[in-house]
């Protein structure tokens, strides 16, 4: 069952981008810009966990997750440390998926060569 | 009925793009639905090895991350993104790829300022924008006491 929920909300993220794209004049890095935004709204004001909740890695893989994982980042980091946590919580939460992206990246990029020009 | 073809590249314009729509919508929903199915896969394997929901969630992440920074490498990546669209853009692969993908293409620029610095072109903008918002939330949060 949780694989059927994580399909359909996952899959429903993707197609509302679709639309905009299609619909819109947005490029991809502005829709990439503005699920990351719409996400940390999301997460601020307290919409998104009930869907992480209700959808997993529907909810999460989307880069709206990634959003509401900076948001939930920094409201458990100003809970434990103040006004610091506002600056340290949302790296801190969000450091496992930006590291190996920067990572692999970098090693993905080294190792392989790039597509010839057509 | 005769049209001139100028007229019958007007109506082509009306009425394709609709259908095209559909069909980009329902590739998207399902490689976008697929790529969610294998998160959630690697989620529940990590949660039956011991890993807490914040590691599960973190496992994912690389695990995705790693995927699609490979595929893009393997020149597959294009491919997907090209049946999927938005179905590899906005999962946490797409993220990947945008940065794999200008980082191996402005490689021969060098690799401090070109492979280096290219790799945050589209990814860039995404922590710039994330980052700053959730800096924003987190001085509300204190300002008004909400925690």
């Amino acid at each position: 069952m949780d694989y059927i929920k994580a399909f359909v909300i996952g899959g429903l993220f993707c197609v509302v981008a679709q639309i905009l794209i299609d619909k819109t004049k947005l490029t991809p890095a502005r829709i990439l810009v503005s699920y990351v935004v719409a996400g940390v709204i999301l997460g601020a004001i307290g919409v998104y966990q009930p869907l992480v909740d209700f959808a997993g890695a529907g909810a999460t893989v989307p880069l709206t997750g990634f959003g509401n994982l900076l948001a939930k980042g920094v409201h458990k980091a100003v809970t434990e440390q103040g006004l610091l946590g506002a600056v340290t919580g949302g790296i801190t939460a969000a450091a496992a998926g930006i590291t190996a992206a920067i990572f692999f990246g970098f090693l993905i990029a080294l190792i392989f060569k790039p597509k010839e020009k057509s | 009925m005769s049209l001139t073809p100028n007229e019958y590249e007007q109506l082509n314009k009306k009425y394709s793009p609709s259908s095209k729509t559909w069909k980009n919508c329902a590739m998207a929903f399902l490689v976008g639905g697929l790529i969610c199915t294998l998160g959630q896969a690697i989620m529940n394997i990590s949660s039956s090895l011991g890993l807490s929901v914040d590691e599960s969630g973190a496992a994912v992440s690389i695990s995705l991350i790693f995927i699609a920074a490979l595929l893009t490498g393997l020149n597959v990546f294009d491919n997907i993104a090209k049946v999927g669209g938005a179905g590899a853009l906005v999962p946490i692969t797409g993220f990947s790829n945008s940065i794999v993908a200008p980082a191996l293409e402005f490689k021969s620029e060098g690799y401090v300022l070109g492979l280096g610095a290219k790799m945050f072109v589209i990814a860039g903008p995404v922590l710039v924008y994330g980052i700053t918002v959730s800096v924003v939330y987190g001085i509300i949060l204190y300002l008004f006491h909400i925690v």
